[in-house]
């Protein structure tokens, strides 16, 4: 069956009806990675929004659940050029279109994806509707202009604590989920620590109250400013000089807590070809980012150093908070989907609650 | 940081294009000199292949043509003084000679030093013992395996990791000499061809893997330790075919981020480890149910695969390898695509792309058509689109090979158990054979099961087979013939299948607006706005293209993969063609398929249009961009096809036209055209059967050359003794043409003359030659594969004021405007004409170089309506440069095993060297050099002739009667010899009693067979087999006795250890 994307603008883009087809607003975003779309589509960050794929043919090797980020697919609809509908891996357990199915989410196939960037890029992330139904233009309008999200980390937190690496013995890490792609609990697992992850309502005093060796602030979706809750939190944490190591929304929670603003990007960054540099350590890494919100290097606090930047716009990715142990990035070092090459922050972070040493 | 310690670099080219080492090295070498002089870099250059654009003065400040041989560099190294030397670009050629001149101390006698890699680095990576240390100290998996020096070990070694082995062997390039071993017998032979060509005698033995996907990286890395990849590929077939002739895509389709990061995490590891400053590639065999992998192998350098990467994604690596040398980091280098961006960021693709090999097979009919380890392909496509599909079709399509599709007739009618047997064979014809297959009904599982080709590829083919199945049906909806233009369908197909004609699809398609879009490679799946104009085309997609102008808008035709008979030659005229249309304010658009030439550089012509050369995809392009002209004569045989639908076109031919082409290839017309302006030439004939052919060749009287019209590269050619053999041939014509009344076949008086070539550049009143060049081999072996020497050293004046005469007689005849080509023979001061090609030659590169005149700038200039009188270079036969240039053929037999290696009239070289000197026999022995021939002056010489050869032979050797040269004969020929007062020593021949010729070669020290063919194609006589042997076994073996005439002599009369070096850049 036709279908369509409908972007705020009132372009127009056509293709076919995928997934668990329904009409559905969203924000529309684009994401340039090659592989990764299992990764891609279980990350909480992007509740909310519409993914458009740029890669041409998504679901090359199906879905393999041990590859999911997150308990279920988070985005509101997907995007693509061509659904793959004969997948071929070792791992492969079924094809793309029965996952979105299963998981509710209508996608739109058959699109011109490049156009759609292409349109994205030109006038900056849009909301948007894919609907089956464009007679009347007047109601898809007004349905765009009325969408608004709200709660968007609330929906994708977890209800309550939990603990992941249980008896692990290295440093006690207390992780607050506003969103949090399992691969970051995993990776401080992975070395040793314990997780405990917390919701996103958690206060400070509770955290501080289990005595955890540092604090990790993950991922998450939407707009920073709307966390309010959790900004106050971090502040109290700040001052209470826990060790701290941030991820993307983290990293601009961290930002708002001291005092620095956000802002809205034009169309973000959502690929797995990102090129940052480590301005001290005159190195240049590839990551995986996903944000349409960055901080504003105007407006921090004198102690805070930007010690990375993106190579491409020299938009801040990193900040190193001295006189703390702190350090926070846009990015993602725990990749999936993407570029492996900045795990070693993870090292970094557990040298930094053992050593005290904060490496810039 | 830019060390600006650095001021004059020399680049080592990678010498005569032969399989497994081709024009991706040009491209790559180019590319890389313009980095480095943009960087304020002083350029040497050094390449003895003169057909290549970076021998260009106007690529490098210096440049020599000179043999790629340890003495010759250190004279040019001690000539020049430069400080650094970059051997990445040269391929395998240019990493071998470098650390020959670290090993043999010439880099620090001269304060010289490597950039770009060190000596370490590269023997790290190149050394097989040491590159397994290497990943076993990083933890990178290698799979099982040893070096070994002699054949026992290898015996031994496999035994204990069980057969089937892969045997390769180390320091060749193009798995030189390796081979899948399933017993000890045929280790035997593999292993000990394979430690004898190896430059260190060494070989890997190693646990045959056979099946698993083989996927690579492209990685780069600066100074500061920097890394990223540009792109993957995955190899459509499974390990065990070499990637030069496997089917690749890219990205990778059947890798899951897991697996993706996995692997590319690794080729970081590698890539750091190595401590390489540039590009490499690094080679995988993941298991194809885990997450198992291994490495396979590392090249240090720009490669076939990073021009295939650079091609595939936008990203220039050799421009950034180039840059990196210098000390500049990835972060410092702006991205040239997209303006915006810096070169330390991943290309992200929002399309596919597929690699299809071009191969040989056609030129050598006796050749095994089997692939393995070692690579036999020529040449290459490259093919875009959205999908998989369409790109695989489109790659075909770009073959030329008269195959519209996937299904292919022939093979659909075969019964299962014949196409279970095919898919068995891993050859050039077994991806027709899969299509096949699903057509007829096999399953993928069971394809899968025989193939080991990933059912994701089988699926996507199966899509295509379908869709061919239901157009046959004769279906032929709006839906349906859209998918099947996104399927990559040609009309020609869709019509073929429906019943109707492809005009009547195209009118159809038209009629519901089923168009072709183009779209840009934009190295950032549209994140930035894109600067450059690198297109392909699609279906249902927008229209990326602007077409407005203000300029005069030229279409160039480029000339398709690399293939024998038309190789990297006619590059360089497209090449030069697009940028003399710069030059003169023109917009210049280049049409081309090649992903390994400089052509497709994505800032050589104002647009590039990557798409095949055939009529639908170039009148795609006309009709959207309609130029104001197009220029067919530089794109040899793949361009000039093309002028017919660029007619119908309307669009003007700039140049000859068409209708004047067509009087130099029609037989009574260009007889009429001859007879018009006096000229002779040999008797002959246009027949269409068998039996013509017979009463042709009887009439005129044996012997008589027998050729298909319209051909090239001599493909088919063959000179005919007897009636037999004309049946011979007939029979081989008719298999390969099948409709003769289109294309009939030429029999002629075959003259024993000398045979002489001139390039010709034309105004339309005026011509000019810039020289004359004379073949050393006479007339019936292909200008192609004869040894060239220009000036003429054995032409009277009046012979060659006739030749300029008639040249210009032809050239006003013909209405010639760019440029001619003329083939003349000149028998007792007669001169008689071969035939005329009113186009681009593979001559021009030399004799453009050689004599300094820039013939295919002057040609487009006079295309565009100047007067040659007004280019400063005067009219008639250019002054003599003073320089003796002498261009010899380079060969490949040692890649195609069973390809009989005489030379005939049909061409059968793959690339070209050049000797340059002031003095002819100098200029000669260089030219051997550059060949890698060595004969000392004691050498061991087996001569073995034909009767009809045998006085000639006597001559030749009688002045090296006394010298130190020691000669064996066969019975026959050694009679002769000792006839006329010339000692030999007996040999046997190969069928003959030991010790026979295979002794004497089994034992090594043979310096040259002289060994001249009896005739035809059988692979079952004595010369054949003797032959073969000696290109197995690394022996020089002539075939022309005026090529061993010439060898002989150059040896003999050149002092040795004297060695002049030429700067082209100055004649």
């Amino acid at each position: 069956m036709g279908a369509y994307l409908v972007l705020e603008d009132g372009s127009v883009f056509e293709g076919f009806e995928g997934g668990a087809f329904a009409e559905t607003v969203c924000e529309v975003v684009f994401n340039t990675s090659m592989t990764g779309y299992v990764e891609i589509l279980t990350d909480p960050s992007y509740a909310g929004q519409g993914i458009v794929m740029t890669y041409p043919m998504i679901g090359n090797y199906g879905i393999e659940a041990e590859d999911f980020e997150s308990g279920k697919l988070q985005p509101k609809a997907f995007i693509v050029h061509e659904l793959c509908s004969q997948p071929s891996n070792f791992r492969c357990e079924g094809t793309l279109d029965s996952l979105l199915k299963e998981h509710g989410i209508p996608c739109l196939y058959g699109a011109d994806t490049r156009a759609i960037v292409k349109k994205l890029r030109n006038s900056g992330t849009m909301r948007g509707v894919i609907t089956a139904d464009i007679s009347n233009m007047a109601r898809i309008v007004s349905l765009i202009k009325e969408y608004q999200h709200h709660g968007l980390v609330e929906s994708v937190s977890i209800g309550t604590k939990r603990v992941l690496g249980a008896g692990n013995t290295g440093p006690k890490i207390a992780l607050i989920d506003c969103g949090a792609k399992q691969n970051i609990a995993a990776s401080l697992v992975r070395r040793g620590c314990e997780v405990t992850e917390y919701p996103c309502g958690v206060t400070a005093e509770e955290i501080i109250a289990s005595k955890p060796d540092g604090l990790m602030l993950s991922n998450g979706p939407g707009d920073p400013e709307a966390c309010t809750g959790t900004i106050r939190e971090i502040k109290k944490l700040y001052d209470y000089d826990m060790p701290t190591f941030a991820i993307c929304l983290g990293h601009q929670l961290m930002a708002l807590a001291v005092g620095g603003s956000t802002q809205r990007m034009k169309f973000g960054h959502r690929g797995a070809n990102h090129p940052v540099k480590f301005i001290n350590r005159d190195k240049t890494y590839l990551s995986s980012q996903n944000h349409g919100y960055m901080v504003s290097p105007e407006g921090l606090p004198a102690n805070a150093e930007v010690n990375c930047i993106n190579v491409n716009d020299s938009t801040v990715e990193g900040i190193v908070y001295h006189g703390k142990k702190i350090f926070t990035v846009q990015f993602h070092p725990e990749a999936n989907s993407g570029p492996h090459d900045t795990a070693f922050l993870f090292d970094d972070f557990i040298k930094m609650i053992k050593e005290g040493v904060v490496n810039a | 940081m830019r060390d600006t310690s650095i001021k004059k670099v020399m680049v080592i080219g990678s010498g005569p294009i032969i399989i497994g080492q081709a024009a991706e090295f040009d491209y790559a070498g180019t590319q890389a000199c313009r980095s480095l002089r943009e960087e304020g870099v002083e350029v040497v250059l050094v390449n003895s292949n003169p057909a290549t654009i970076m021998t260009d003065k106007d690529i490098a400040d210096k440049v020599y043509v000179e043999p790629l041989t340890i003495p010759t560099l250190t004279k040019i190294i001690e000539t020049e003084k430069p400080d650094s030397i970059l051997p990445t670009l040269g391929g395998q050629t240019g990493l071998n000679l470098a650390m020959e001149l670290e090993e043999k101390g010439v880099l620090a006698a001269n304060n010289v030093r490597l950039i770009g890699i060190c000596a370490r680095a590269i023997k790290m990576a190149e050394d097989r013992q040491e590159f397994k240390d290497t990943m076993e100290r990083i933890g990178e998996p290698c799979i099982d395996s040893k070096v070994v020096e002699t054949v026992e070990d290898a015996l031994e070694f496999s035994e204990e990791i069980g057969y089937p082995v892969i045997v390769r062997p180390a320091y060749t390039l193009g798995g030189t000499g390796g081979g899948i071993a399933d017993d000890p017998e045929q280790l035997h032979d593999i292993a000990s061809n394979g430690i004898r060509l190896s430059r260190v005698g060494q070989v890997l033995i190693e646990k045959c893997i056979a099946g698993w996907k083989e996927i690579e990286y492209e990685v780069m890395r600066d100074s500061k330790g920097n890394c990223i990849t540009v792109c993957n590929m995955e190899n459509l077939d499974p390990v065990g075919v070499h990637t030069g002739d496997s089917i690749v895509v890219a990205p990778s389709q059947t890798l899951t981020d897991k697996d993706y990061q996995m692997l590319r995490s690794s080729a970081l590891n590698i890539i750091s480890a190595l401590g390489i400053e540039g590009g490499c590639n690094v080679q995988f065999a993941l298991h194809p149910d885990s997450f198992r992998y291994a490495v396979i192998e590392v090249n240090p350098r720009v490669s076939r695969s990073s021009a295939l990467a650079s091609k595939a994604t936008g990203y220039p690596i050799a421009r950034v390898a180039a840059k990196i040398a210098l000390g500049l980091g990835l972060d410092e280098i702006p991205n040239a695509v997209t303006g915006k961006t810096f070169a330390s960021f991943e290309p992200a693709l929002d399309y596919c792309v597929v690699k299809f090999p071009k191969w040989p097979f056609d030129k050598f009919v006796t050749a095994k058509r089997t692939l393995g380890t070692q690579m036999k392909a020529t040449g290459e496509v490259m093919a875009i689109s959205r999908s998989f599909e369409a790109a695989l079709q489109k790659a075909i399509h770009s073959l030329e090979e008269n195959r519209d599709g996937m299904v292919v007739p022939a093979l659909i009618q075969k019964s299962r158990d014949e196409l279970l047997e095919l898919l068995h064979h891993i050859d050039n014809e077994r991806i027709y054979a899969v299509a096949a297959a699903l057509y007829t009904g096999i399953g993928i599982d069971e394809i899968f099961e025989i193939t080991k080709i990933d059912r994701w590829f089988l699926n996507r083919i199966n899509n295509i087979v379908m869709m061919e199945k239901h157009l046959s049906s004769g279906i032929c909806d709006k839906d349906t013939i859209k998918k099947a233009k996104m399927l990559g369908f040609s009309d020609a197909v869709i019509a073929k299948n429906i019943g109707i004609t492809p005009e009547a699809v195209k009118n159809m398609r038209k009629m519901w607006g089923i168009i072709p879009s183009f779209s840009i490679v934009d190295t950032c799946a549209a994140e930035f706005e894109a600067k450059t104009p690198y297109y392909y085309s699609d279906y249902g997609v927008e229209n990326e293209v602007h077409t407005e102008t203000r300029k005069h808008k030229i279409l160039v035709l480029g000339s398709g993969p690399i293939r024998i008979g038309q190789g990297i030659e006619f590059d360089y005229c497209s090449v030069h063609s697009v940028w003399a249309l710069k030059k003169l304010g023109c917009e210049a658009i280049i049409v081309n398929n090649n992903p390994e030439t400089v052509s497709t550089d994505f800032d050589v012509s104002d647009k590039l249009y990557f798409e095949p050369l055939t009529s639908e995809y170039v009148t795609n392009i006309v009709e959207l961009e309609k130029p104001d002209g197009a220029i067919v004569q530089f794109g040899g045989q793949t361009a000039i096809k093309l002028t017919k639908t660029l007619n119908d076109l309307g669009v003007a031919i700039l140049g000859t036209d068409a209708d004047h082409v067509d009087a130099a290839e029609d037989r009574e017309r260009f007889d009429q055209i001859l007879e018009l302006c006096g000229i002779a030439r040999p008797k002959g004939q246009t027949v269409f059967t068998t039996d013509e052919a017979l009463a042709a060749a009887q009439s005129l009287g044996y012997p008589v050359l027998v050729r298909p019209s319209y051909v090239l590269g001599g493909q088919g050619m063959q000179i005919a003794v007897s009636d037999d053999d004309i049946r011979e041939f007939m029979d081989i014509i008719t298999r390969t043409i099948p409709d003769l009344s289109q294309h009939p076949v030429l029999v002629d008086k075959y003259l024993m003359g000398q045979e002489v070539e001139v390039d010709a550049i034309c105004d339309g009143e005026d011509i000019l030659i810039p020289g004359i060049m004379e073949h050393v081999d006479r007339a019936g072996i292909h200008s192609g594969d004869s040894i060239s020497v220009y000036p003429a050293v054995t032409l009277s004046q009046r012979v060659q004021d006739t030749i300029v005469d008639y040249t210009r007689r032809l050239a006003s005849a013909l209405q010639v405007i760019g440029m001619m080509n003329i083939q003349f023979i000149v028998l007792h001061e007669t001169v008689y004409i071969i035939e005329v090609n009113p186009r681009s030659s593979r001559t021009v590169p030399y004799i453009s170089k050689v004599t300094g005149i820039p013939a295919i700038a002057l040609a487009t200039r006079a295309m565009l309506g100047e007067r040659l009188a007004d280019m400063g270079f005067g009219t008639g036969l250019y002054r003599n440069s003073g320089y003796y240039a002498i261009k010899l053929p380079v060969f490949s037999f040692e890649k195609i095993m069973g390809a009989d290696t005489s030379l005939g009239p049909e061409m059968k070289s793959t690339g070209e060297v050049l000797g340059i000197a002031k003095n002819y026999n100098e200029a000669l022995l260089k030219a051997f050099e550059g060949n890698g021939v060595k004969l000392p002056k004691d050498g061991k010489i087996i001569v073995t002739v034909c009767d009809k050869d045998k006085p000639e032979m006597c001559e030749i050797l009688k002045p090296f009667a006394d010298s130190a040269f020691r000669i064996y004969a066969t019975p026959g020929t050694r009679e002769a010899l000792l006839r006329a007062g010339i000692d030999a020593q007996p040999v046997n021949k190969i069928s003959g009693e030991s010790p026979n010729i295979m002794d004497m070669l089994h034992e090594g020290g043979v310096s040259l067979i002289i060994n001249t063919p009896t005739h035809g194609r059988l692979e079952n006589r004595d010369g054949f087999k003797l032959r073969r042997i000696s290109v197995e076994a690394g022996t020089t073996c002539l075939t022309s006795l005026d090529a061993a005439k010439a060898l002989l002599e150059s040896t003999q009369i050149v002092p040795s250890g004297h060695i002049s070096v030429t700067d082209i850049a100055t004649i």
